[in-house]
């Protein structure tokens, strides 16, 4: 309104202003117009003022409207069920740190169910209900982790949304690719325009966007700056490549072994061996192949391992990194580099054409052992070769499994991402039979999730044996979080006999059993959760 | 008048909505801890009653599980009883039995109490019993004496008239020597002007004196808004003094915004009454909830008010967008939309209706007509129809779709989520607004998009 929307004294009339000024000075220093000094003048002037006020509100009159936004974008995809938009609803409410104390209680960590939730909206392509878009933002705003399936559930309304308030600004910046709002969507020559005028972060992500669509016009539009661009800004570029990785990609990356930038060389250099095929992994096979060959003059074949003895210009040049970290003997540290970017399929030949397993087998000379294994981690993981995974990995029930040997849980972790879901799960399961749940967590977290059948027993029938040997539950507090996220919710009929209290066996921490009742409760609660969570999200009769 | 519209809630054997149950809880640690433990994992032993309890035993950290119990049968609301140390009423545990009982079929049986739940329910039954054999102190009307019941009005109304003469000394010893001194001597003054009022028994001008004491030293206008307000003040007292010669619909408004007590005696209107927004307000002393209604056939926006103690959520709730079949009585005042819920007659349900919006230029002149009848007031309800939010500066305007128009909305409610959630459901698209027009802005309280959906709150 005129009045309230202007608040400014200008605006006012001249009695009205006079009135303001006698109150503020008093009717002692100043008499109101048309009213005679003396005792009456205070009552005269709330009069006038009465009179004045109901006047001036009664005779409002509304304002001249400010320019309009924009309309936001349409979003075509189907709206939620109503359950599942009041299930969205709670899960947003639900802060961390409102309720209080460290100890979890029984009840379901709400905040860490969303994840689950979007990735499950955004699988079945719901549109988000455009009341909730602040408390989506908000979400996302606390936790960088949650901003690319938000914001692609979010959708396009959002990023209109975000412009409008600047505590959303980060939407704008990170538009994950995918999404009805791929930056640079405005055609050839939008993505050109992007491309040349662009922010450094803008360019990244319709880099990323453009290279999950289109692999070889992305890097066609990075080769066509590559010279101009900063060493800092080329590494990021580069970076980009990874995804959609093929043969087309090796002239370029072969041109960026010549970089200026040691950083861009060794990441060429590693993006190469990822090719097994390229003319760079035939130079890295053949020397690799001169440093390793087995050993027949002995009782059983043995690998032996002639490091180089120098590292060369041309090695150099395949972004072999010449000086060693501090600690490590240079030879080593040379060879570990030729061995991750040789291509794995190469050595069964050279080691008389041994399968992978049997190669693992074979004792190696000198300790040179858990340097060999650990570079042939590195190439496996960086090539995803399935066989030599396995290889690698060998029988989960095996003793050395467990404990310290030449390849660290780490690496295992990154090995088992290379097979395919079942047969991680059912790998990761015969680990937890036989070395039990204080050193699976690392390996949970590659699993698919909700974990398979065997896999899910594996770790109830394993928290179930260290409830019984006494230990308190918190020391299991990393794995029972993950099986409150990730554990089958059909499972969770299974887990019924576990939520009594027990009998305190000998020797058990004192209290434990109702503690350990209590984390199953929690985890029951939780799995009925995500099972009602689902089951919201599917439409019926699908 | 605390504790007025408590009447006809007792409501045994028909479930609760989570909305509200969640509605008792006394804070927003307390709500979210109790929807945390509406499920069934830490529950065992649950049932209720016919008489309307619910009780179960909920698995904590201590070896023994908490008892809770909770008693749906008072009619002046829910009584609950926890063996858990917490201090707050209902506690998570009482939340989420309720929410469990709520939410789930089956999850809560039909059963016998325990003999736990039965010792306590026993007790309170009879204590009730005694109460209402004892007699309260002060029936609201009729039963007693006649005539010393209007011996007992006479004297307080010469109390008030001492009061409100007493006022109008102290206002025009403020104008005589200026507001600017009134910065200066700081809240004390109004809190014992305050404290008079209280003593006078006209707790409404009391109210009015302690919004006074927060005005100085706010904001660059407030020597502006504290003359308004004085000027408003005085014009009560004024109202007061000289009632006799003012017509009776602007009488019976002056003597309830002294804050004299009135019973809604208006006709009962039966209708199916659409559920446009709640809203609590908190000082020191009390929750006021607000409930604004449209009576899709009598086309009658009302409005309920409803007090629970400092820090306790009042206990009736209605869900916003839903139509509730129910009788109300006015209270009296001319063309003043307060109303007492009386029966009520089928739970909540929901309706496609929605109120009939106006254009924002309709909807200050409405706001207008009505300070002829009540020059106190500060907004009026009002729906707009297709207006767009818009930035404007630091602010927002609700714009007219189709026409040049705006409301700003009231500063209060900008920094409040609601306006966001508008923001968002419109897209820059017009939408159907309820919300409070006065001289203060345009508060939006609820909204719904164009097309069929449900109304959105904003509160």
């Amino acid at each position: 309104m005129s009045r309230t929307a202007a608040a400014a004294d200008p605006s006012l009339p001249d009695a009205w202003e006079d009135l303001v000024t006698t109150a503020l000075l008093g009717t002692d220093r100043r008499t109101p117009a048309g009213c005679a000094p003396g005792p009456g003048a205070p009552v005269a002037l709330l009069d006038a003022a009465a009179a004045a006020t109901v006047r001036r509100r009664a005779g409002l009159r509304p304002a001249r409207a400010a320019r309009r936004p924009r309309p936001a974008p349409k979003d075509p995809r189907p709206p939620l069920p109503p359950a599942a938009a009041r299930r969205l609803a709670l899960l947003l409410s639900d802060r961390p740190g409102t309720s209080g104390g460290g100890r979890r209680g029984t009840a379901p960590d709400l905040m860490e169910l969303l994840p689950q939730w979007l990735a499950a909206a955004n699988a079945r392509g719901f549109a988000a209900p455009p009341a909730a878009l602040p408390a989506l933002l908000d979400a996302a705003r606390g936790r960088t982790d949650l901003r690319p399936a938000t914001l692609r559930f979010a959708g396009p309304r959002a990023l209109w949304l975000a412009r409008l308030n600047p505590d959303w600004r980060f939407a704008l910046r990170s538009t994950p690719g995918g999404s009805t709002s791929v930056p640079g969507s405005g055609g050839p020559e939008g993505v050109e325009r992007l491309w040349q005028e662009g922010l450094f972060a803008e360019r990244v992500a319709l880099l990323t966007a453009l290279r999950s669509r289109d692999p070889g016009a992305a890097r066609d539009l990075l080769a066509a700056t590559w010279a101009t661009e900063r060493a800092e800004d080329r590494l990021l570029f580069l970076d980009s490549l990874r995804s959609g990785l093929g043969p087309a990609d090796e002239p370029f990356l072969e041109q960026a072994l010549a970089d200026r930038s040691r950083n861009v060389r060794a990441t060429a250099a590693e993006l190469l061996s990822a090719l097994p095929g390229s003319a760079f992994a035939a130079r890295m096979a053949v020397r690799a192949g001169t440093c390793v060959a087995v050993d027949h003059t002995g009782d059983v074949p043995t690998i032996t391992v002639e490091a180089p003895h120098e590292c060369d210009a041309d090695m150099e040049r395949d972004g072999v990194v010449a000086k060693a970290p501090a600690g490590r003997g240079e030879r080593a540290w040379w060879l570990g580099q030729l061995v991750e970017a040789a291509p794995l399929d190469g050595w069964p030949r050279r080691l008389g054409g041994r399968t992978p397993r049997e190669i693992m087998a074979l004792p190696v000379a000198d300790d040179w052992r858990s340097e060999l294994h650990a570079a042939w981690c590195r190439a496996a993981v960086r090539q995803r070769n399935a066989p030599w995974s396995r290889a690698l990995l060998g029988e989960p029930s095996a003793p050395e499994a467990g404990g310290p040997g030449a390849v660290s849980l780490a690496e295992r972790a990154e090995l088992l991402g290379t097979l395919g879901a079942a047969e991680r799960a059912e790998w990761v399961a015969g680990f937890i039979e036989t070395h039990g749940l204080s050193e699976a967590f690392q390996l949970l977290g590659v699993c698919a999730v909700p974990w398979a059948a065997p896999l899910g027993r594996a770790v109830v029938d394993a928290l179930n044996i260290a409830r019984d040997a006494g230990s308190y539950p918190w020391s299991f507090s990393g794995v029972m979080g993950l099986a409150e996220r990730c554990l089958d919710p059909s499972e969770a009929s299974r887990l019924d006999a576990l939520l009594a209290i027990p009998d305190e066996p000998e020797n058990a921490s004192p209290g434990a059993g109702s503690y350990w009742s209590e984390a199953f409760q929690r985890l029951v609660t939780t799995l009925r959760l995500r099972a009602a969570m689902l089951e919201e999200l599917t439409p019926p009769g699908a | 008048m605390p504790g007025h519209n408590v009447g006809g809630m007792t409501q045994q054997g028909v479930r609760w909505t989570a909305d509200r149950v969640l509605a008792l809880a006394p804070d927003t640690a307390s709500r979210e801890a109790g929807g945390r433990l509406g499920a069934a994992g830490p529950w065992s032993g649950t049932g209720r009653s016919d008489e309307g309890a619910v009780w179960g035993l909920c698995g904590g950290s201590g070896s023994e599980p908490y008892r809770t119990v909770v008693d749906l049968a008072d009619p002046s609301g829910p009584a609950y009883r926890c063996s858990c140390p917490s201090r707050r009423s209902p506690c998570k545990h009482a939340l989420g039995l309720l929410l469990l009982w709520a939410g789930e079929d089956g999850a809560v049986p039909r059963a016998e109490a325990p003999e736990w739940a039965e010792q306590w329910l026993a007790g309170r039954r009879g204590s009730t019993e005694r109460g209402r054999t004892a007699g309260s102190p002060s029936p609201p009307s009729g039963s007693a004496d006649p005539e010393a019941a209007r011996r007992r009005a006479e004297r307080r109304a010469e109390r008030v008239t001492a009061g409100a003469a007493e006022l109008e000394q102290r206002l025009a010893d403020l104008l005589r020597g200026g507001l600017a001194a009134a910065e200066q001597s700081g809240y004390g003054l109004w809190e014992e002007t305050a404290a008079r009022m209280v003593d006078a028994q006209a707790p409404g001008l009391a109210a009015r004196v302690r919004e006074l004491g927060a005005l100085p030293g706010t904001g660059p206008n407030w020597p502006v808004r504290l003359l308004e307000e004085c000027a408003l003040l005085h014009l009560l007292g004024r109202g007061w003094l000289h009632r006799e010669r003012l017509p009776e619909g602007l009488a019976a408004t002056v003597r309830s915004r002294i804050g004299l007590p009135a019973s809604a005696d208006g006709p009962p209107v039966r209708d199916r009454w659409l559920v446009l927004a709640q809203y609590d307000t908190a000082d020191a002393r009390l929750t006021t909830r607000r409930i604004w209604l449209y009576g899709t056939d009598s086309r009658r926006t009302a409005l309920l008010l409803f007090y629970g103690a400092a820090g306790r959520a009042p206990e009736i709730t209605l869900p916003v967008g839903l139509a509730l079949d129910a009788e109300l009585s006015a209270y009296p005042g001319a063309r003043q939309p307060r109303a007492a819920l009386g029966e009520r007659f089928a739970p909540p349900a929901p309706t496609a209706a929605r109120p009939p919006g106006t254009t924002t230029a309709r909807a200050v002149v409405r706001y207008g007509e009505a300070l002829c009848d009540d020059p106190w007031l500060d907004s009026v309800p009002v729906t707009l129809d297709r207006v767009v939010p818009v930035p404007d500066g630091d602010g927002w305007q609700l714009a007219d779709a189709d026409g040049d128009t705006a409301l700003p909305v009231a500063p209060a409610a900008r920094s409040r989520p609601g306006l966001w959630r508008l923001v968002a459901l419109s897209g820059g698209a017009p939408v159907t607004v309820f919300g409070e027009c006065g001289h203060q802005g345009f508060t939006p309280l609820a909204a719904w998009p164009e097309g069929a959906d449900e109304a959105v709150s904003l509160c």
